[in-house]
C-alpha cells in the first residue's frame, strides 16, 4: 500500500557491524543493515533484543565499540548528540522525553532551535532579525500544529495532556527539525486501537508528503506489516532476518525467536 | 468582571507572542509603572526610598538573576551572593582605576566580570547536576569572599576590605538623594527584567527550559547542553553582578566582602521558592515578601500584643520572623512548588470565570 506516490531510493543510513557492550552485556553484536531513502523500514525483536540501543547508536547518544554508521556519505562511529540533530535525523522515545514544564507550542518551538540565527542578546532586545525568526518558525510550527491535528492543546502545559496526545506532541517536535531521517521508537506503544490508527496515518502522511525516511520500532505486527517497505529482526543483539514484511514473515528464525523453539 | 478576554482578539502571531497579550494586563504594568517612576518618587519619604523600595528591587533583580539560572535552566546554585560582591567590588575597582568612567558602563563591565567568574564556577554543572551542583557553586562563595578579603589590590588595601561606593554622576546629574538612587535602581532593573522576559520567551529561554525539564531530549533535537548550561550562568551572573553593584552604590554605599556571604546566597533562593521558580514576576513577589515581612510584622504584632495583653518583646519579634520564615518555606514546599506567581496566576484563571467555578 505503501511505495506507490514515492519512490524509494538508494541507502542514505548504512549501518555496518556495529557492536555496542555495556561491560559484560553484549546490547549489539555486529548488526549492519541499510535505510533507503523515503522509506519506511521497521526494527522488531522480542524484549532486550537491542532495538532501542540501536536508534540511540544510530543518533549518537550510544558510541558503538565497533562498526560504523554512514549517513548520507558522511562515516562515524561517535559523536557528539546534538550533532547528529543537526545533519537531520530526528527521533522520538519510547518513554515520552517531552519537557514537561512547557506549552505544546513551546515544546515544538524547541524543535526548530537549529534554525534559529539570531544570538541571545538580539533576542534579549526582541528586535530585527530575532522577532521576524520568531514569528517565521512560529508560521512553520504552526503547519506542524495543523497537520498532526493539535490545535486545540497548543496552549497547555504538555504535562496535562493525556498519554495519546503527548505522543503526537513529541512526534511534532521531531517534525519541527524538518529531519530527513526520523526515528520512532514505539510510536503507538500503550495505545487504544484509534489512537493506533491515527498514529499510523501520520506516520504514512510524514513519510509521503514530506518524503521524511522512516526508521521504527514496533511491536504491534499488525502495524508493522502493514505500514513498512522492510523490516529488520533482532535477537539477543544480532540481527536474524531482513527483508520484506512477507519474507520476515515466512523466516523461520523470527517465528523461533518470538515463539522459541521445542526442546 | 472586569477581568474579561471577551472580544480581545488575537488574529497574528505577533500579537499572540505578545508579553501581554491581554489589554487588562497592559493597563495593569502601565499603571505599576506610573506609580513606581512617577507616584512614588514624588510621593514617596525617605525612608521608604532607601530602606525599603530601593532594596526591595535590588534583591528582586538579583532573585531575577538565579531564576535563570535554577528556575528557568535547571541548574541549583548557592553562589549568588558571591556573584554579588564580584559585581560589587568590580564597580569600584572600575571606578577606582578607569578615570571618567561613566558609571553605567562600570555597572556593565562589573556584571561582565560576575558573567566570567560564573561562567568558571558554571563548568562543574556539565558533570554534575541538582544537589552536588548546588554543593560545588559553594565553593564559589567561599572561594570568592576569601579572594576579596586575602588579594589588598581589589579592596584598594583597606583595612578588614570594606569598601566605600565613590560618588558618580549620570549626565552631570549627581545620584546623591533617596529619590535618586531610587530612579537609576528602578530604570536598571525595569530594563533588565524586560530583556529576561524576552529572553525568556524566546530560543535561549527555550533552550533553558529544555535542558532543565529533560537534558538527553534536548540535545537529541540539537541544543547543545554545555553551551546552554553556561550562557546560563554566564546571564544570571551578569544579573547577580549587577544587584552585587546596585547593593553597594545605590543602597548601602558602604560595604564589607561579609554582607554578601552564604546567607544572602540563601535569602535570594528563598525568594525564589516563595516567588516562583521560573518565573520573572515571581522574582518580583518573592523579594517584595521577603523585604516586607519583617516590617508588616513589626507594625502588626505589637498591637497584638497590647489587644491581648500578651507581652512580646523585641527579640521575640525577630525570632518569629525567622519562624515565619520558615513555615512558609514549608508550606510552599508542600503546597505550591511555583510560588506567588503560580497563585497569581491561578487567581487570574479564576477572575476570568467568575462568578463561575468552571
Amino acid at each position: 500500500m505503501s511505495a506507490t506516490a514515492r519512490t524509494v531510493g538508494l541507502p542514505i543510513l548504512v549501518v555496518e557491524g556495529v557492536s555496542l557492550a555495556f561491560g559484560g552485556v553484549k546490547a549489539l553484536q555486529g548488526v549492519s543493515f541499510d535505510v533507503r531513502e523515503h522509506e519506511i523500514r521497521a526494527i522488531i525483536g522480542p524484549n532486550g533484543a537491542g532495538k532501542s540501543s540501536m536508534l540511540n547508536v544510530i543518533n549518537g547518544v550510544y558510541h558503538p565499540q565497533e562498526g560504523t554508521i554512514t549517513f548520507r556519505g558522511v562515516s562515524r562511529r561517535g559523536m557528539v548528540v546534538h550533532e547528529a540533530a543537526a545533519q537531520g535525523i530526528g527521533r522520538t522515545f519510547q518513554n515520552i522525553a517531552l519537557f514537561r514544564g512547557m506549552t505544546v507550542l513551546d515544546n515544538i518551538m524547541t524543535g526548530r532551535n537549529l534554525k534559529i540565527r539570531s544570538t541571545f542578546l538580539e533576542q534579549a532586545v526582541w528586535l530585527g532579525r530575532a522577532r521576524r525568526e520568531e514569528l517565521a518558525h512560529r508560521r512553520k510550527v504552526e503547519e506542524i500544529i495543523d497537520f498532526l491535528e493539535i490545535q486545540h492543546i497548543r496552549k497547555t502545559p504538555v504535562g496535562r495532556l493525556p498519554y495519546g496526545l503527548q505522543k503526537r506532541v513529541e512526534l511534532a517536535r521531531a517534525l519541527a527539525m524538518e529531519p530527513e531521517l526520523l526515528l520512532l521508537d514505539e510510536p503507538m506503544a500503550g495505545m487504544n486501537l484509534e489512537e493506533k490508527q491515527d498514529m499510523c496515518r501520520f506516520v504514512l502522511d510524514v513519510n509521503e508528503q514530506f518524503g521524511t525516511t522512516i526508521v521504527l520500532i514496533e511491536h504491534d505486527m499488525g502495524v508493522v506489516m502493514d505500514i513498512s517497505d522492510r523490516v529488520v529482526v533482532l535477537d539477543y543483539g544480532r540481527k536474524i532476518a531482513d527483508g520484506t514484511p512477507e519474507e520476515v514473515r515466512a523466516n523461520q528464525a523470527v517465528i523461533d525467536a518470538y515463539l522459541g523453539v521445542a526442546h | 468582571m472586569l477581568y474579561r478576554e471577551a472580544g480581545q482578539f488575537r488574529a497574528t502571531y505577533a500579537e499572540d507572542q505578545q508579553i501581554f497579550p491581554l489589554r487588562q494586563d497592559r493597563i495593569g504594568i502601565a499603571a505599576v509603572l506610573v506609580l513606581a517612576f512617577v507616584v512614588i518618587p514624588l510621593a514617596g519619604n525617605q525612608y521608604w526610598l532607601s530602606a525599603i523600595l530601593t532594596p526591595f528591587l535590588i534583591f528582586a533583580l538579583a532573585a531575577l538573576g538565579l531564576n535563570i539560572l535554577t528556575g528557568y535552566a535547571g541548574q541549583l546554585s548557592l553562589g549568588t551572593a558571591a556573584f554579588m560582591a564580584v559585581g560589587a567590588f568590580a564597580t569600584y575597582n572600575f571606578v577606582l582605576r578607569v578615570p571618567g568612567i561613566p558609571i553605567l558602563a562600570a555597572f556593565a563591565l562589573a556584571g561582565i566580570c560576575a558573567a566570567l567568574v560564573g561562567i568558571a564556577f558554571g563548568l562543574p554543572s556539565l558533570r554534575i547536576k541538582g544537589f552536588y551542583l548546588a554543593v560545588a557553586t559553594l565553593a564559589a562563595q567561599f572561594f570568592v569572599l576569601w579572594a576579596i578579603q586575602r588579594i589588598g589590590w581589589i579592596t584598594n588595601y583597606s583595612a578588614s576590605g570594606v569598601i566605600t561606593a565613590q560618588n558618580y554622576s549620570i549626565l552631570g546629574i549627581p545620584i546623591e538623594t533617596p529619590v535618586s538612587k531610587y530612579v537609576l535602581t528602578l530604570s536598571i532593573v525595569t530594563v533588565l527584567a524586560l530583556l529576561a522576559k524576552n529572553l525568556a520567551r524566546s530560543e535561549t529561554g527555550r533552550a533553558f527550559m529544555a535542558v532543565r525539564d529533560m537534558d538527553v531530549a534536548a540535545s537529541v533535537i540539537g541544543i547543545p547542553l554545555m553551551r546552554t548550561k553556561l550562557l546560563a550562568f554566564a546571564i544570571s551572573s551578569f544579573y547577580c553582578g549587577v544587584a552585587g553593584a546596585l547593593y553597594a552604590y545605590t543602597y548601602l554605599g558602604t560595604v564589607e566582602p561579609e554582607a554578601f556571604n552564604l546567607d544572602l546566597s540563601f535569602r535570594i533562593l528563598f525568594m525564589i521558592i516563595i516567588g516562583g521558580v521560573g518565573s520573572v514576576l515571581g522574582s518580583f513577589l518573592g523579594a517584595a515578601f521577603i523585604v516586607l515581612l519583617p516590617i508588616v510584622l513589626n507594625y502588626v504584632v505589637p498591637p497584638i500584643s497590647e489587644a491581648t495583653g500578651i507581652e512580646i518583646s523585641h527579640a521575640i519579634i525577630s525570632n518569629l520572623e525567622l519562624m515565619v520564615f520558615g513555615g512558609l518555606i514549608i508550606f510552599f514546599l508542600i503546597v505550591e512548588p511555583h510560588g506567588l506567581a503560580r497563585l497569581w496566576q491561578i487567581g487570574k484563571e479564576k477572575l476570568r470565570l467568575w462568578p463561575f467555578p468552571h
